[in-house]
């Protein structure tokens, strides 16, 4: 039955959560974009007890095995995207500093055994700030994570795994090994020769010998979030580290590995979504704000012939912003409702991507030399804007994605 | 909690529909457009779906399950199969939403027992005015209040099957407010052109420009009594279907410039295989899932009784650029065949265009 229904539940929650981006975000905002790499303590300090708290109960009800059985929708992919939509309207660098089990964790939860769970992720139920990572991209592997060339490699002396390779833009990837008792996730290959189907992740943890963040980004935008380049430098971790089977199946059943990590992207790619409608209306209130004390409201009875340009530039920055949030909502609920959203999460990411970008761009044309200025924060939400139309896949993989679902193509047919 | 698949009822509907858009009305469509005229049978095949009688509650012969949402989702599933089809089955809506959402208990009780009857009432409804200023909200055709009557002055355009309309609802600028009025066709004053308007698109559809001069109605005939009408209402209802419609014809344009593109062989193999192509069909898929969560999000306001004349607005500027875009990505998939007249897709470009200008040309 078709409903636009939020539960209650989760308005009441984003009241809190809006209450963090008002007061803490916005106003440590400016001062990390300009202080890049430096820890964002106020925010952390902020969220870890509640995370942490959060967590914790999460953990011990699945120990127990008392994992309810589900009836109906699973709301609570529903209430992550709206409050990263929140959070990321209060500071979208500082939300991705958040300090929790993030995409490596998820990937722990999604295939690891419960030794596994109990092992890596019980750090985030207690004591000091933790952080997960994912670490997937290589110089020489961006759209293409096929290619990656870190390797795996089993000590079957000592049953290591002996991890060799680069790996860049690793959101967190410092605060996860550096700066907390963190681990991030590896992806690395166990087999050069089998293509996708070597691809394995392998849990890395802090403190692990032969493991180095060679570098810090600086980036255009997010500046509060680390981004870090990774080496492994003949690296040993145990051998159960690895998430999930380490068996190459050969061309019949082939390369499970390689679609456990796209399958990932099925859930964070309507979270980065999120992420870029939170920016967009951000820029899109101040705005319209900004814009009304000079007098300039629109005026929605007016037909479009009576509005002015910069009148029609708003509607047209709200009517797209409407479409790509509908399109995010729509990717979390068939989630929610235990359906494949494959095709929903890489159009709402292509299209939530491209139009903050646009959004936020325009948003500093009609705010004129103050929408430039760095008094406001507009002009750090166009560059923070940007990456959402890069990362989880650049617009151009995730249209290829779209393509190829409604062609009904393979990869080999649609390149 | 938030869900975007249709209830079982609206399944049904829309296969029902679907049938028919797919069966008969797409087997003659191009045709149509050609000669200006949708067959009969094809009017009254459409009728029988029996949307309107649905809708109209059950104290005036109807099932009284109304739905806006329901709605949309039937306009688009009637528009996918033509657009100027779509519009002559549901001109009979015209005159009963209106009457249902604003008449008075009298209106309802004389005009809603003729909407479930076996065949479509000859009525129909009169809102664009030809101007290039054309504001609903602000009309230039005005209703000046006299003696217990009504008096109408003005010129009305794209007012569908007039010639054969016995009762006209004309909407006027009364005191700057529009304003709605129960005209029957042979009253004074009120004359509809010999020639049929002659438009881009939807030349199936015939419409005509009707005249007001000094044409005077009984005061009783002004929609919803004293009160009159909350017009905004009315709009945001109409733009939900014609959102809907848009959406539907869309989707048919994507359909077929997909299926073209996956058989159509050029270089050695079908020209879906190259990214310039396959990108505009994504993008193409992407605008109208888009359009379409838009409309229903409206439609879903106004179910739950709230204004949606903020939702609808910004509804309608988005859906009316994406149904055009998408209908000029089908002509240039289609390439040179777009062009030529007897593939369908130069007909959903021409038709496209026209949704900035359809105010008033369906409601549900």
């Amino acid at each position: 039955m078709i409903s636009f229904e939020i539960p209650e539940f989760i308005t009441n929650e984003l009241q809190m959560v809006k209450m963090v981006a008002e007061q803490v975000m916005r106003q440590y905002a400016r001062y990390y974009d300009e202080h890049e790499h430096e820890r964002p303590v106020e925010y952390i300090q902020i969220m870890w007890p509640v995370i942490r708290e959060q967590y914790r109960q999460r953990f011990e009800k699945q120990k127990n095995g008392d994992r309810p059985k589900r009836e109906g929708p699973d709301y609570r992919v529903l209430r992550l995207i709206m409050i990263i939509e929140m959070l990321s309207w209060g500071d979208a660098g500082l939300y991705l500093s958040t300090p929790d089990p993030a995409l490596g964790g998820a990937a722990v939860e999604a295939v690891g055994t419960p030794e596994q769970k109990e092992r890596f992720l019980r750090r985030f139920t207690e004591g000091e700030p933790k952080w997960g990572a994912m670490a997937m991209t290589e110089p020489g592997a961006g759209s293409d994570t096929s290619a990656i060339r870190t390797t795996a490699v089993l000590d079957p002396e000592t049953n290591e795994w002996i991890l060799n390779g680069e790996k860049i833009f690793c959101t967190n990837g410092s605060l996860a090994l550096e700066e907390s008792d963190g681990f991030v996730v590896v992806w690395a290959t166990v087999d050069p020769s089998a293509g996708r189907a070597g691809m394995k992740p392998f849990v890395v943890e802090a403190g692990t010998p032969g493991v180095t963040i060679a570098k810090k980004e600086h980036k255009m935008g997010i500046r509060a979030s680390d981004t870090a380049a990774i080496v492994f430098n003949n690296a040993r971790i145990p051998y159960d580290n690895i998430l999930g089977s380490p068996e190459v199946q050969q061309r019949d059943g082939s390369t499970k590995g390689f679609k456990g990590a796209m399958r990932t992207f099925d859930a964070s790619r309507p979270a980065v979504a999120a992420s870029a409608m939170g920016i967009a209306r951000a820029a899109l209130e101040f705005t319209r704000d900004k814009l009304a004390e000079e007098g300039i409201v629109v005026d929605y009875t007016k037909p479009k012939h009576a509005l002015t340009a910069v009148e029609r530039d708003l509607l047209e920055m709200e009517a797209r912003h409407r479409a790509a949030w509908l399109l995010t909502l729509r990717a979390a609920a068939v989630m929610a409702y235990g359906r494949s959203n494959r095709l929903e999460a890489s159009m709402c990411k292509a299209r939530a991507g491209e139009t903050v970008t646009w959004i936020t761009q325009k948003a500093v044309e009609l705010l004129g030399p103050l929408g430039y200025s760095r008094e406001w924060l507009v002009e750090k939400w166009m560059r923070d804007a940007k990456i959402n139309d890069i990362y989880e896949g650049t617009k151009q993989i995730n249209t290829l994605i779209v393509a190829r679902s409604i062609l009904g193509y393979t990869r080999h047919e649609l390149k | 909690m938030m869900d975007f698949e249709l209830d079982q009822e609206q399944k049904m509907l829309t296969e029902a529909i679907g049938r028919f858009a797919r069966e008969r009305v797409r087997k003659v469509f191009r045709d149509a457009d050609e000669e200006g005229k949708i067959p009969a049978d094809l009017v009254q095949a459409g009728w029988e779906i029996g949307l309107l009688p649905t809708t109209i509650p059950e104290q005036y012969g109807g099932f009284g399950e109304y739905s806006v949402v329901t709605g949309a989702v039937a306009v688009e599933a009637f528009a996918w199969g033509d657009l100027a089809t779509t519009f002559q089955i549901l001109t009979p809506n015209l005159v009963a939403v209106p009457v249902m959402l604003a008449g008075t208990n009298e209106q309802k009780a004389q005009y809603l027992p003729l909407f479930c009857g076996e065949t479509p009432p000859r009525v129909t409804a009169a809102l664009t005015e030809p101007t290039i200023k054309y504001d609903p909200r602000c009309l230039q055709t005005t209703a000046v209040p006299e003696n217990g009557h009504y008096v109408l002055n003005g010129v009305k355009a794209y007012v569908p099957l007039a010639a054969e309309a016995e009762l006209v609802l004309v909407y006027a600028n009364e005191n700057g407010r529009t304003q709605a009025f129960l005209i029957p066709r042979h009253t004074e004053g009120l004359t509809i052109d010999d020639d049929r308007e002659k438009l881009m698109g939807i030349r199936a559809l015939p419409t005509y420009r009707l005249h007001l001069d000094n044409c005077r109605i009984p005061a009783e005939n002004r929609l919803g009594g004293q009160h009159g009408i909350d017009f905004n209402r009315i709009l945001n209802h109409s733009r939900v279907a014609l959102g809907a419609a848009a959406v539907g014809m869309a989707q048919a344009a994507f359909e077929y410039a997909r299926d073209y593109a996956k058989q159509r062989v050029q270089f050695g193999e079908p020209i879906a295989h190259r990214q310039s192509i396959a990108f505009m069909l994504a993008e193409m898929a992407m605008d109208v899932d888009a359009a379409r969560l838009m409309v229903w999000e409206t439609a879903w306001l106004l179910d739950k009784g709230e204004d949606a004349t903020r939702a609808a607005t910004v509804m309608k500027t988005y859906v009316d650029d994406r149904v055009l875009d998408v209908a000029d990505r089908a002509v240039q998939t289609l390439g040179g065949y777009g062009y030529i007249r007897e593939y369908p897709a130069e007909l959903w470009l021409r038709n496209a265009r026209g949704f900035a200008m359809f105010d008033g040309l369906a409601i549900v």
